[in-house]
């Protein structure tokens, strides 16, 4: 039982090792990116398929990270690695903000909530242009790209720092769903008046899930500013509440692994519908429509649905 | 300008804004009200109506006032048909889940969007006015087109408050709203009535923006800010209730109006959507909502 849980994971982690050996230089690259995106996925799924609060507003954290370190660097001139952890701070500072206001409000509100917020961070970063430079965003310059003597801006280095990054977020995320506080969040996802009745408190169950959630998100914010030296308004966007949204219900959410292999499928169903047609709002939209309907529990979860009960 | 005629202008473009925005909030709201789902693809019918409003207008002959009559009556009715599919294709299936019903109309969302970038292109284009004169004021002269606006935005929502308080038709969509099982028990056709209410909703957002074309050109981005400020409409009016909507309507497009007249207009944007995330945690019923039962 616990050995093939481990085995599935640990096996998952050893062919990104492989790949990194293996893969040509332009799907080395794209897969770096769906390892950075993954921890954000994964980080919404601890919210959304774990605990049940579906958030549209997660952009919001992802943005605190990415804008808490490329602006340290770029406007304070901090070093990489500092920078770093500020922007993982951030996430989580961020989400204990959104959390104490918008988890008192469940369901459909607490969605508009949540998209409010990240509406209102999003235009935040337009409004202080002069520091942000908005839409066409600030872009960290090679040298301040460097983490402990690795230079992130290079292929390599930036392929082993996103697998850390992944690799740690995955068995963190494997072992907080498996224990004692994983039970109780997947508790209040199916019945939160029982788990009330059982004396575990509601709201602090959720806000601890939102933070490292958030955590998660300003992680992963955080690297994509570093390892991709790039950090702009678009990023903090609706599509990109979305986007994680996307690859969690395609891979399943409550699932650890879904939230990659979602990530991983729809980034290279965007990349090459882009050779067939322009039209990858279309593949976006479609996708998301085919699942509610078809596959509400995504790949892992009907996976999980036909017999591999053991899957977490 | 003088700070009095200046506030003045202010306050009638904001009219013109609050117009426009409770025929698309009217929308959102009614299908809000009647069958609990979030349209997030709202600004997309809105879009829409403009999109086709252009084709119409651009393909055919004839005078203006002729062609964006036709705009007019046909752009409402297709998008009521796009809306009406989705429904019966899509949300029906999903049994109205409110979460599924969200991620399929985001889906819905991006399918649009894409539609009007493939088939309109990515440009921005202007719609003539159906005939142009201006109102001259001591002060400065006004739009005679805007004016009109204003006036058919109160004409449709006066047909909109007729068909739902005194027709057979408005009786069934109340009870549905009330509840559910019992219309359905006294045969109701609660499938119709959704899919018709859907569609309705869809159309007022259509009816919207060929009023606005016009003033504001067609473009496929265009959606996001009539679905920003409807739902912050619907919520701070309450949401579901169509009187609360429409008085938060004209106050939000008036203190738009005058806001963004003489402050940024995105400093206005980023306090409009704070407030409304504050009203919905401290004061879910809405400002003028009575509290929930």
């Amino acid at each position: 039982m616990k050995g093939r849980v481990w085995g599935a994971h640990l096996g998952l982690l050893a062919l990104l090792v492989l790949a990194h050996f293996l893969l040509p230089d332009y799907h080395h690259n794209n897969v770096a990116k769906v390892m950075v995106l993954a921890c954000y996925a994964m980080g919404y799924n601890i919210a959304f398929g774990y605990t049940g609060l579906l958030s549209l507003g997660h952009a919001l954290f992802f943005a605190s990270g990415l804008y808490a370190t490329a602006l340290s660097i770029n406007l304070l001139g901090w070093s990489a690695g500092p920078a770093l952890a500020l922007g993982l701070v951030a996430g989580a500072v961020m989400a204990v903000a959104v959390g104490l206001l918008a988890l008192r409000t469940a369901g459909v509100a607490f969605m508009i909530v949540t998209l409010m917020f990240a509406q209102a961070g999003y235009l935040t970063i337009l409004y202080l242009g002069q520091w942000t430079r908005g839409d066409e965003g600030i872009v960290i310059a090679q040298g301040l790209r460097v983490v402990a003597g690795f230079d992130l801006s290079a292929e390599g280095p930036r392929y082993l720092a996103a697998f850390a990054l992944f690799g740690a977020g995955l068995l963190a995320n494997l072992w907080l769903v498996r224990s004692p506080f994983g039970r109780v969040m997947v508790a209040m996802r199916e019945n939160e008046a029982r788990a009330r009745m059982l004396g575990y408190n509601p709201f602090r169950v959720k806000l601890a899930s939102l933070v490292i959630s958030g955590l998660y998100a300003g992680a992963a914010g955080a690297a994509y500013a570093v390892m991709f030296g790039y950090a702009g308004a678009s990023l903090a966007g609706v599509q990109y509440s979305i986007l994680p949204m996307l690859w969690v219900l395609l891979g399943g959410a409550g699932t650890v692994m879904g939230p990659f292999i979602g990530c991983l499928l729809m980034f290279y169903l965007v990349a090459y519908s882009a050779n067939v047609t322009s039209a990858s709002l279309l593949v976006v939209g479609l996708v998301l429509v085919a699942l509610v309907l078809f596959a509400p529990k995504g790949l892992l979860g009907s996976l999980r649905a036909r017999g591999v009960t053991w899957l977490p | 300008m003088d700070f009095g005629p200046f506030l003045l202008l202010a306050l009638m473009e904001g009219t013109v804004t609050a117009a426009v925005l409770a025929l698309t909030a009217v929308g959102l709201s009614l299908t809000f009200g009647i069958m609990r789902v979030v349209n997030v693809a709202h600004g997309e019918f809105f879009m829409l109506g403009a999109v086709l409003a252009w084709f119409v207008t651009h393909w055919m002959a004839g005078p203006p006032w002729l062609a964006f009559s036709v705009a007019l009556l046909v752009c409402p009715l297709i998008v009521a048909s796009v809306a009406v599919l989705a429904d019966l294709l899509v949300l029906k299936r999903l049994n109205y889940q409110p979460e599924a019903t969200i991620v399929a109309t985001i889906g819905l969302l991006y399918i649009l969007q894409q539609a009007a970038l493939s088939f309109f292109g990515p440009d921005a284009r202007p719609v003539a006015a159906p005939f142009s004169f201006r109102v001259q004021l001591p002060w400065f002269g006004y739009s005679g087109y805007k004016l009109c606006v204003v006036l058919a935005a109160l004409a449709v929502l006066a047909l909109v408050w007729l068909l739902i308080s005194r027709t057979k038709i408005g009786l069934v969509m109340r009870a549905t709203q009330i509840d559910r099982d019992m219309a359905r028990a006294f045969g109701v056709n609660v499938d119709n009535v959704y899919a018709g209410v859907f569609g309705l909703g869809a159309a007022l957002a259509a009816v919207a923006a060929v009023l606005v074309v016009p003033i504001q050109q067609a473009h496929y981005l265009m959606g996001g800010d009539p679905l920003l400020l409807s739902f912050i409409v619907v919520i701070i009016g309450g949401l579901g209730s169509l009187r609360g909507t429409l008085v938060a309507a004209v106050l939000i497009g008036l203190s738009d109006g005058v806001i963004s007249t003489f402050f940024a207009p995105t400093l206005a944007k980023i306090i409009a959507t704070l407030l409304v995330a504050l009203v919905l945690v401290f004061r879910p019923q809405g400002l003028f909502g009575k509290a929930a039962a």
